[in-house]
């Protein structure tokens, strides 16, 4: 386990440091600059003299490998840099918004675990079922739903019609607040769910070591929960950490539409205004998050199925 | 029995003049809850810092400046100061200060408080926006470039009367109410979270801030206009989504709301959102910006020839669903050296192929026109008059950006042309200097315009004390910017603001609809907002 544990570790520091120069290059070919993004309306205009002078206090006129090796090396001690925009540091940007974005997160994969995994299997017990019909026709259009269209028609129906809940914001961060968003996030994952369970399940409910289990005359109860569960589940897993850990960074769009605090809204933000120094803490914390939800993901792999060994 | 119903009716008139008049009444307490549209979180609270306008939403609340813009009278005012003095000179100013306008801290503004204020956005190492506001006063520029410690054109007389030397003989008003140029207390904007903490002026102050979804305000009781705020807390709601925007405020969430072309429609369309709907014609000409060293375009046939090719008006109807005003020169409706006696070019292909034959091109020219994606004044409407350019014979190469570069390219002069919206007021001087010759093109002279008679009116109008003169020679100027067309006019902007029945006061400002002055805002009872 510890073995798995520190090798997972070991490929942090690599991984980290190639999204970080991929960031960094893409950013610094992007035509358009922070400075001249502040008049993007023509409502901000910026003279010359200032523009120069900004320029030059946040670092802009250094030659780009100077201030890759800065950047870096500032990340190594855990300084993220100062965001153009707001001039306060990067670090201190993104932690007021790490904790909504991880409650959206764990919010969305809650309703798309309980959905899915529950409908996938309900379905893969009765194949060809009317609830089996159902519950796909349900994965299908979940799969296909742009998440903006459906956030909207949430919107639409529980907040202006049945006035059941707030059609935006994040309130006092409680749960009247999070229901919409994190349906509206979580109705992907839970389609794919839904499908991969319906299939791991169905896979093994064919396995020779089952219709050998059901022929020793264990009840269908057992077999199901003995064998057909537990072996299943390690395809789940590897749908739910890979789901779980993009999510934060597919949270943008619904974190924009219910104006949600998250660091998805911080980051298209500071994409579209060139603040580079949060757009790149933002990438960063997304990355690591779906580092870390991957290294548990392998950690359940040999709890669950201790034939799983790594290297 | 006819006396008795009299008598009912009269009654009943009284009664109903008596509600409507309390319905005129503000009413103190409630909630104003207005939307920030711009972006999906706020950029600064220290206004200092920030030139945005989702921003200065929440800065007309926090704090103040010297000047206001008086949107009911269409006229700078005195915020901060009783009275002003100019010398004979056009360039001293003296300043008599209010002398009950107080920081949230508690504290009373003095002329210290300005000096400071003026000063330290003059800060050479840092980019503080507000600087090409206050590098109008004398000596600010030596400050700015760490030459002097004082900018030496600001002197305190007392604590409440402050001398200003300008550099230029300009009218300060438009260089101070900019919320960039806010005035704020030394002790507070130097605390490391002053960006996290604002203190200010202004009739609301700071009570919460959740990054990326709202900024909540409370009643400053100590507000130096009596009686007012009247509401007890304001809400700014980033709302950065039109489609939930939409929802939220038919849902009853939202007081106020920014609308699109789109939505516009619909809310003219309906019966009970058309009654809350307030327009007014911003201060952003929308326009084709040529540039002048492209080769077809040094000929003023030429442009006027682009001018009348395109159906202007069918495109502001159809398209920006009459969601702008068509534009006739370059200074908006609101200029008071705007022309109503000018009319807009008409549609007219022949005469545009006449003008293109005349010029050297009887057989039109091709040239790139670089755009963004936005809806009023990009891409879709570049979509429309390619065919309407295309039967004068002109050949239109759309290049699409984003909007962020669209600056930079016009700045680098990388252009042929380009559209986009500019910002042209309140300041018809500093408006009309972006085709002053000497202004360079990364000041505002994109198109590289040059002329000699439109400097000396722009020269004449600089240096003219007398308001009526001025007003006169920047008019003669925008007309003569009609005629020589440095640009394609399409249209100035019709900002829409839609409201909820329950909230009053509400300003028709043409320099930004979304910048309200809360103070004056208030909710009645039907509100549903605690």
């Amino acid at each position: 386990m510890l073995l798995v544990l520190a090798r997972r570790l070991g490929n942090f520091v690599p991984t980290l440091l190639a999204v970080i120069a991929l960031v960094f290059l893409l950013f610094s070919v992007l035509p358009g600059s922070f400075i001249s993004g502040m008049n993007e309306d023509g409502r901000s205009p910026i003279d010359p003299a200032v523009m120069e002078r900004m320029r030059k206090e946040m670092g802009l006129d250094d030659p780009l490998p100077l201030r890759f090796a800065k950047y870096v090396a500032n990340i190594a001690t855990g300084d993220l840099g100062i965001s153009f925009r707001t001039r306060e540091p990067v670090t201190k940007l993104i932690g007021v918004r790490v904790w909504p974005s991880l409650k959206l997160v764990f919010a969305a994969m809650t309703f798309a675990i309980s959905v899915g995994v529950t409908l996938g299997f309900l379905a893969a017990l009765r194949p060809g079922s009317l609830l089996d019909t159902v519950s796909m026709v349900t994965a299908i259009s979940g799969l296909s739903l742009s998440q903006f269209w459906f956030g909207l028609m949430l919107m639409y129906l529980f907040a202006l019609q049945l006035n059941w809940l707030p059609s935006f914001g994040y309130g006092d961060g409680g749960l009247r607040n999070l229901i919409l968003p994190a349906v509206a996030l979580g109705v992907g994952p839970m389609a794919l769910l839904a499908r991969t369970t319906r299939a791991a399940v169905l896979d093994v409910l064919n396995a020779d070591f089952v219709r050998t289990a059901r022929s020793k005359g264990m009840s269908e109860r057992r077999v199901v929960e003995w064998h057909v569960l537990r072996n299943a589940l390690v395809l789940v897993i590897t749908i739910v950490g890979l789901q779980f850990g993009s999510l934060m960074g597919q949270a943008v769009v619904v974190e924009k539409l219910f104006a949600w605090p998250g660091v998805g809204s911080l980051m298209v933000d500071s994409v579209f205004q060139r603040d580079m120094p949060a757009v790149q803490g933002c990438i960063l914390m997304i990355v690591l998050f779906f580092l870390f939800i991957n290294t548990l993901v392998d950690i359940a792999y040999v709890v669950i199925d201790p034939r799983i060994r790594y290297g | 029995m006819r006396k008795l119903i009299w008598l009912a009716a009269a009654v009943a008139a009284i009664a109903g003049a008596g509600l409507a008049e309390a319905q005129e009444t503000p009413r103190k307490g409630g909630t104003i809850r207005m939307t920030a549209p711009y972006a999906a979180s706020f950029g600064s609270l220290d206004m200092h810092t920030t030139p945005r306008a989702q921003d200065e939403i929440v800065g007309k609340a926090l704090n103040r400046t010297l000047y206001n813009w008086d949107s009911a009278n269409g006229k700078l005012v005195l915020e901060l100061a009783k009275s002003v003095t100019p010398a004979e000179d056009g360039l001293t100013y003296t300043y008599k200060l209010r002398d009950d306008a107080y920081f949230h801290n508690g504290r009373k503004m003095t002329a210290d408080d300005i000096i400071w204020s003026f000063t330290r956005i003059m800060d050479g190492s840092k980019g503080y926006p507000g600087a090409r506001y206050v590098r109008i006063i004398k000596g600010a520029v030596d400050v700015e470039k760490n030459q002097a410690k004082e900018i030496s054109g600001l002197k305190k007389i007392d604590d409440f009367t402050l001398e200003m030397t300008l550099a230029d003989k300009v009218d300060p008003g438009y260089y101070f109410f900019a919320g960039t140029t806010a005035i704020l207390p030394k002790e507070e904007a130097e605390k490391p979270d002053f960006a996290s903490h604002p203190v200010g002026l202004g009739p609301f102050k700071f009570k919460e801030h959740v990054p990326g979804s709202r900024v909540v305000l409370e009643r400053f009781d100590k507000f130096y206009k009596p009686g007012k705020p009247y509401a007890d807390r304001l809400e700014v709601l980033i709302m950065a989504e039109a489609a939930a925007r939409d929802v939220a405020f038919r849902n009853k969430e939202i007081d106020t709301s920014i609308l699109g072309p789109a939505q516009y429609v619909a809310y003219r369309a309906d019966p009970d959102l058309s009654k809350g709907i307030l327009e007014v014609a911003e201060m952003f000409t929308r326009a084709i910006t040529f540039n002048h060293s492209h080769k077809p375009f040094q000929d003023k046939r030429v442009r006027q020839a682009f001018n009348y090719a395109i159906d202007t008006d069918l495109i502001i109807k159809r398209l920006v669903k009459d969601k702008a005003y068509r534009a006739v020169s370059w200074l908006p409706l609101s200029s008071p050296a705007f022309d109503k006696s000018v009319k807009p070019y008409a549609f007219d292909p022949d005469k545009a192929k006449k003008l293109l034959a005349e010029a050297g091109y009887p057989d039109g020219f091709e040239f790139e026109l670089t755009t963004s994606q936005n809806e009023s004044w990009g891409l879709p409407i570049v979509e429309a008059i390619i065919p309407m350019l295309a039967k004068a014979g002109i050949k239109l190469k759309p290049k699409l950006v984003e909007v962020t570069v669209l600056t930079d390219i016009a700045m680098k002069g990388e252009h042929q042309a380009y559209i986009g919206s500019n910002l042209t007021g309140p300041d018809s001087l500093a408006t009309l200097q972006c085709y002053y010759s000497k202004t360079p093109r990364t000041a505002c002279n994109y198109t590289g315009y040059s002329n000699p008679a439109f400097d000396k009116l722009l020269d004449d109008a600089a240096a003219s004390l007398d308001p009526a003169k001025r007003n006169d020679l920047l008019r003669q100027a925008n007309n003569l910017i009609y005629d020589e067309a440095p640009v394609w006019f399409f249209n100035y902007n019709k900002a829409v603001l839609a409201y909820q029945p329950w909230i009053h006061g509400l300003q028709a400002n043409p320099t930004e609809i979304t910048h309200q002055y809360p103070e004056d805002i208030w909710v009645d009872a039907k509100s549903p907002a605690k």
